[in-house]
C-alpha cells in the first residue's frame, strides 16, 4: 500500500541554535490512524504543523521532505508555491487544535465558521453551504444542529467546542485529519465520546489520522502506527500492539512505568479508621450570587451541597470530579478562603487528641496558627510563583510572614526544604524562569512545606505536567507524607493519579458527593453510574481494554439521566447511603 | 428587541449622569470666591459709577444671584421658578453672558455646530488614518513598513499642534490655495446657508481636521497595531490559516474583529479630548467653535456662559460613550448574549 503522507528525514530549528526536530521519519496510509507521542518539547506539534506548513515564523525546516500523495497526486508539501498550499489547508489536510475554547473566533457564529472551509474550498453559495453543515453537525453529535449553525463558541461546552471544530475539519472530507492534543483539555468522560467520534468518522470516511498525545491510553484505543518522539527524535516507530505491548526502546518503557493506572484490584482493602481527624467538613454548602444586569433578579448558583469529608491524621482524602463539580469550592472553604453557607463548619484539629477549632471562627492567634498548619498545592506551577523573585526570596517569605527564626535559620530552613524535595540548594538564587515545569512544582511544594504545615492541600498539583513528571512529583508527595506525618486533601480530575496516592476517595459531581470508599473498594465495586463512566472512560495503554462508550453515555450524562435508583434532580438528591462499611453511595433506598 | 431595550436603559443613566454633572458642573464654577457681577459692582463702585452700579444690581435680582447656591442652581436648570417664572436649561434657556452682555443662546447658536462639525470631522480622520496603518503596520511588523509608520506617527504626536497648524496653513496656503484662519470666508458669516457657505465651510476645514486629528491618529494607530499583534498570536488565527483561508482575508476577518473592540470604545474618550484640545487650536487658527468662548468666559468668572459650555462638552462625551456602548453590543455577542449562558 503506498502512503498518504510520507515525512522524510524532517529537520526543524530556531535561529543558531541545534534542530528541535531532527531526522523524524515516519509515513501514514489512507484509513490508518499513526499517533506521535512525547512529552511536552519532543518536537512533535511542530513535526505535525509543517505537514501543513504552518509553523511559527521563527522555525526554520533544515532538511528533508514532507510529500503528500492526495488524490490530486504527489505534492511537495515544504517545496510548493503558497497558493497550491492553502488549497491544501482544510481541503485536502485538516486539523484540529487542542483548546476548542481559544481555536475558534468568539465572535463568529460556528455555523459561519466552519462553512467558510466550503466556501473557500468547494466555492459554495450560502444555502448549500449550510445544508452541508448541517448534516455534518448531525454526524459529529449535535442534537440540534440548527441551534449550533447560530451559535457562538461561548456558548457551548469545551466538549461541545472541539464537535465544532472536528465539524469544521472534517465537512471538506480532507484525506488526511492532523489531530494536536485534541483531547487534552477536556474532562476525561468527553475525552472519551470525542475519541469514539474521531474513530467512527475515519471509518466512515476513510481518512487518514495523525494524533498528536502524550497520552498512552489515548493511542492504545485509538492508533494502528506509534511514533515515539523525545527531544526531536524518533525513539521508537512500529505497528500500536507491538509497542504497546513491548516496548523496545528504554524510553518508551519508561513511559509506560510512569503512566498512572487504575489498578484491576482483586479484594476490597481494609476500613479506613476515622478516630483521629485532622480537618472536618461538615454539611458544606456553598452558594454564590450572580449578580443579574439591569432589574433581573440574581441568580444563586450552589457549587457545593451538603459535603460531609473527614481527612484522618496522616492520610490522603481525594475528592475526584470534572471541572464545574464543586471539588475546588471544597478545598476553597476547607482553608479558609470562603465561609460556607449557614448550616456549615470546618473543624481543624491540630493536634491528635485536643479540641478542634472552627476554621471560619477564629481568633487571630488561633488564625495565625492555622494558616501556619495548613498549606496548598497549587495547580499551574507557571503562574503560582512569582518570576521576579528568586527561590531563596519565594522560599524565606512565608517565615518572614510569620516571624520564624532569624536570617540564617530561615536560609538554613529554604536550602534543607530543597533539599527535601529533590532539588539542589545551590538552586536558591535562581530565578523561577530557569526552571522546567516539574521542578517548579517541586518549588512550590518546597514553598508550602517551609511552615512544618500539619495539612497540605494539592489542588490538582500534577494535571499540568508531563506523565513521567507526574510520577516523580507523586513519589515525592507520598515520600514527604510518610516523613513527616502530613496529611492530604488531594483534589484532582483523573481517577488514576488518585488510585495511587489516596487513601479514601470521595467522587463529586454537579455539586454532591455521589459515591465514596477507599480506592480499591471503589474500584473493585463502583456502584454509582458516574464513578462507573469515569472508570470506563480512562484510556488504559492497553490495547486489548478499550474505551467502553456505553458505560460512560450512561453515567456522563446529567444527572436526571440516571437510571431511577440514581437519578435526581435539582436539589432533591437522595442521601448518601453506607453499602457496605466505608463504602457509600447516593442512591435512593 | 433586546438592543432596544438595552438603548433605553443606557440613555435613562446618561441622563441620570447629565444631570449629576450638571450639579458639578455648577459646584465646580461657583469655587473661585465672587462672580461675574459682584467683582464688577465692586469696580465700578471704586470708580463711582453709580449708574452702572443699578443696572448691576437690576441683573443681579434678573439673575437670582442674590439667592443662595443651591437655590440659583434649581433656577438655572429650571426646576424651580426664578425671578421670571420656570425658564432654565430643561426649558431652553441657557443664561446671559454678562461678558458679552448677550444670552448665551445667541453666542454659542453657530459656535455649536460648528463645533460639532470639527470634532467629527476629526474623528473620521483619526479612523480613516489609524484603521488601515494601524492594521499594517501589526501584519507587517519589525519591516520597513512598520517603522515608517511608527515613525511618522511619533512625529504627530510629538509636534505641537499650533506649530502643525502654522506650518501646514503656509504651505497649504502658498502650494493649495487653501485659506488661512476661519471657518469660512468672512463674507459668508451670519448669512443664510448657501452651495457656496458650504464649500467655503469645507474648504476651510481641511487644516483644523488635520490639525486637531494628528495626534489623536498616531495614538490610535500606536493602540491597534498592539492589539493586533496581540491577537495574532492567538489559535484561532492558526485555526482559520489551518482552513486555507488566504492571508487578507484571514487578517480582515478574524484579528481585526476583535482588535476592534478598544478601537470603537474609544470614540467616547475621543470626542471630549478633541473638544477641550482643540481649544488651543481653535483660537490660534481663528476657528469659530465654541472653545475660544469658553476659554473668555473662565477667564472672567462669567458663568452661564462657562456652565453652558461645559455642560455641553459633557453631553457630547455621553453622547460618544453611548454610540461606542451601543456598537459595541452590535460588534460583540459576548456583550450581547453575555448573560444567556447563566
Amino acid at each position: 500500500m503506498t502512503s498518504l503522507l510520507d515525512v522524510d528525514g524532517l529537520t526543524i530549528g530556531f535561529g543558531d541554535a541545534p534542530p528541535v526536530v531532527r531526522d523524524v521519519s515516519f509515513s501514514v496510509s489512507a484509513g490508518e490512524t499513526l499517533a506521535l507521542v512525547g512529552e511536552s518539547g519532543s518536537g512533535k506539534t511542530l513535526t505535525c504543523r509543517s505537514a501543513l506548513r504552518i509553523l511559527p515564523e521563527a522555525a526554520q525546516i533544515r532538511g528533508g521532505s514532507v510529500t503528500f500523495a492526495g488524490q490530486e497526486g504527489p505534492v511537495d508539501i515544504l517545496g510548493c508555491a503558497e497558493p497550491q498550499m492553502r488549497a491544501i489547508r482544510g481541503n485536502r489536510i485538516a486539523m484540529i487544535f487542542q483548546e476548542p475554547m481559544r481555536s475558534l473566533s468568539p465572535l463568529h457564529r460556528l455555523g459561519d465558521q466552519v462553512s467558510e472551509v466550503l466556501r473557500i474550498h468547494r466555492d459554495m453559495g450560502a444555502r448549500e453551504a449550510k445544508t452541508r453543515v448541517l448534516a455534518q453537525f448531525d454526524k459529529v453529535g449535535f442534537v440540534d444542529p440548527e441551534r449550533a449553525f447560530s451559535s457562538y463558541p461561548f456558548e457551548m461546552s469545551g466538549g461541545m467546542r472541539q464537535r465544532a471544530m472536528i465539524a469544521m475539519a472534517m465537512v471538506a472530507q480532507p484525506e488526511l485529519l492532523i489531530a494536536d492534543e485534541p483531547t487534552t483539555a477536556l474532562d476525561v468522560t468527553t475525552q472519551a465520546q470525542v475519541l469514539g467520534l474521531i474513530n467512527t468518522l475515519q471509518q466512515d470516511t476513510g481518512m487518514a489520522v495523525i494524533l498528536v498525545t502524550h497520552d498512552l491510553g489515548v493511542v492504545a484505543n485509538m492508533a494502528q502506527q506509534v511514533v515515539v518522539m523525545n527531544k526531536g527524535r524518533v525513539m521508537e516507530a512500529g505497528r500500536a500492539e507491538h509497542v504497546l505491548t513491548t516496548p523496545a526502546h528504554g524510553y518508551t518503557a519508561k513511559l509506560f512505568a510512569a503512566a498512572p493506572m487504575i489498578p484491576t484490584v482483586a479484594t476490597p482493602a481494609p476500613e479506613l479508621a476515622y478516630d483521629d481527624v485532622i480537618l472536618d467538613l461538615k454539611s458544606v454548602t456553598k452558594t454564590y450570587t450572580m449578580r443579574a444586569s439591569g432589574w433581573r433578579a440574581p441568580v444563586a448558583i450552589t457549587a457545593c451541597r451538603d459535603v460531609n469529608l473527614q481527612v484522618p491524621r496522616g492520610k490522603t482524602l481525594a475528592v475526584v470530579g470534572e471541572s464545574g463539580s464543586g471539588k475546588t469550592t471544597c478545598a476553597r472553604v476547607a482553608l479558609g478562603a470562603e465561609r460556607p453557607d449557614a448550616g456549615g463548619e470546618v473543624l481543624f484539629r491540630p493536634v491528635a487528641g485536643e479540641p478542634a477549632l472552627p476554621v471560619h471562627d477564629m481568633d487571630r492567634t488561633q488564625r495565625t496558627a492555622f494558616q501556619r498548619q495548613a498549606q496548598m498545592v497549587f495547580q499551574d506551577p507557571y503562574s503560582s510563583l512569582s518570576p521576579r523573585m528568586r527561590v531563596l526570596e519565594a522560599l524565606v517569605e512565608p517565615m518572614e510572614i510569620h516571624a520564624m527564626g532569624n536570617r540564617r535559620d530561615r536560609k538554613e530552613k529554604a536550602a534543607e526544604m530543597l533539599r527535601l524535595v529533590g532539588l539542589n540548594p545551590d538552586m536558591l538564587h535562581r530565578y523561577p524562569h530557569a526552571f522546567s515545569g516539574g521542578q517548579r512544582q517541586r518549588l512550590s511544594v518546597a514553598r508550602a512545606l517551609t511552615l512544618d504545615p500539619k495539612l497540605l492541600i494539592c489542588d490538582e498539583p500534577t494535571s499540568a505536567l508531563d506523565v513521567s513528571v507526574q510520577d516523580q512529583i507523586l513519589t515525592l508527595l507520598e515520600d514527604i507524607r510518610d516523613r513527616a506525618k502530613l496529611s492530604y486533601l488531594f483534589i484532582s480530575h483523573d481517577l488514576a493519579v488518585v488510585a495511587r496516592i489516596a487513601d479514601e476517595v470521595a467522587v463529586m459531581r454537579a455539586g454532591v458527593i455521589v459515591e465514596q470508599a477507599p480506592p480499591d473498594t471503589l474500584f473493585y465495586n463502583p456502584q454509582h453510574p458516574y464513578t462507573k463512566a469515569l472508570i470506563a472512560a480512562q484510556p488504559e495503554p492497553d490495547v486489548t481494554r478499550p474505551i467502553n462508550l456505553d458505560l460512560v453515555a450512561k453515567g456522563a450524562g446529567a444527572s436526571t439521566s440516571w437510571p431511577d435508583k440514581y437519578r435526581f434532580d435539582g436539589t432533591s438528591a437522595p442521601a448518601l447511603r453506607e453499602l457496605e462499611p466505608g463504602h457509600k453511595v447516593r442512591c435512593h433506598a | 428587541m433586546m438592543l432596544l431595550r438595552y438603548a433605553a436603559n443606557r440613555l435613562l443613566t446618561m441622563l441620570l449622569t447629565l444631570w449629576i454633572v450638571s450639579i458639578m458642573v455648577w459646584i465646580i464654577i461657583n469655587l473661585p470666591p465672587g462672580d461675574y457681577l459682584s467683582n464688577q459692582i465692586a469696580e465700578l463702585r471704586a470708580t463711582g459709577q453709580a449708574e452702572g452700579v443699578a443696572k448691576a444690581e437690576f441683573l443681579r435680582t434678573e439673575y437670582a444671584l442674590d439667592r443662595p447656591l443651591w437655590e440659583q442652581y434649581f433656577i438655572w436648570v429650571g426646576m424651580m421658578p426664578g425671578p421670571n417664572g420656570f425658564s432654565g436649561l430643561l426649558q431652553g434657556d441657557f443664561g446671559w453672558s454678562f461678558e458679552f452682555d448677550r444670552p448665551v443662546g445667541d453666542i454659542v447658536g453657530d459656535a455649536l455646530w460648528l463645533t460639532v462639525l470639527v470634532n467629527l470631522a476629526a474623528v473620521l480622520f483619526v479612523y480613516a488614518v489609524a484603521l488601515p496603518l494601524g492594521v499594517l503596520a501589526a501584519a507587517k511588523s519589525e519591516t520597513w513598513v512598520d517603522y515608517t509608520a511608527g515613525f511618522v506617527g511619533y512625529l504627530g504626536l510629538a509636534t505641537p499642534n499650533f506649530l502643525l497648524a502654522l506650518i501646514l496653513f503656509y504651505y497649504g496656503n502658498k502650494y493649495f490655495d487653501l485659506p488661512i484662519g476661519g471657518l469660512m470666508h468672512p463674507a459668508f458669516e451670519g448669512e443664510p446657508m448657501t452651495w457656496g457657505k458650504v464649500k467655503s465651510i469645507l474648504l476651510h476645514m481641511i487644516v483644523p481636521t488635520f490639525v486637531i486629528g494628528t495626534s489623536g491618529a498616531a495614538a490610535m494607530m500606536q493602540r491597534l497595531r498592539a492589539n493586533m499583534l496581540d491577537e495574532l498570536s492567538k489559535p484561532y488565527v492558526e485555526t482559520a490559516k489551518a482552513k486555507g483561508l488566504g492571508p487578507a482575508k484571514m487578517l480582515t476577518k478574524y484579528p481585526l474583529r476583535m482588535a476592534f473592540n478598544p478601537f470603537v470604545a474609544d470614540i467616547g474618550n475621543l470626542l471630549p479630548a478633541m473638544v477641550s484640545g482643540s481649544v488651543l487650536v481653535s483660537v490660534v487658527l481663528g476657528l469659530q467653535t465654541i472653545g475660544p468662548s469658553l476659554l473668555t468666559a473662565l477667564k472672567s468668572q462669567d458663568q452661564f456662559l462657562a456652565a453652558f459650555v461645559l455642560m455641553f462638552v459633557a453631553m457630547l462625551t455621553l453622547i460618544g460613550t453611548m454610540i461606542s456602548d451601543l456598537l459595541l453590543v452590535l460588534l460583540d455577542p459576548r456583550i450581547r448574549y453575555g448573560d444567556r449562558n447563566t
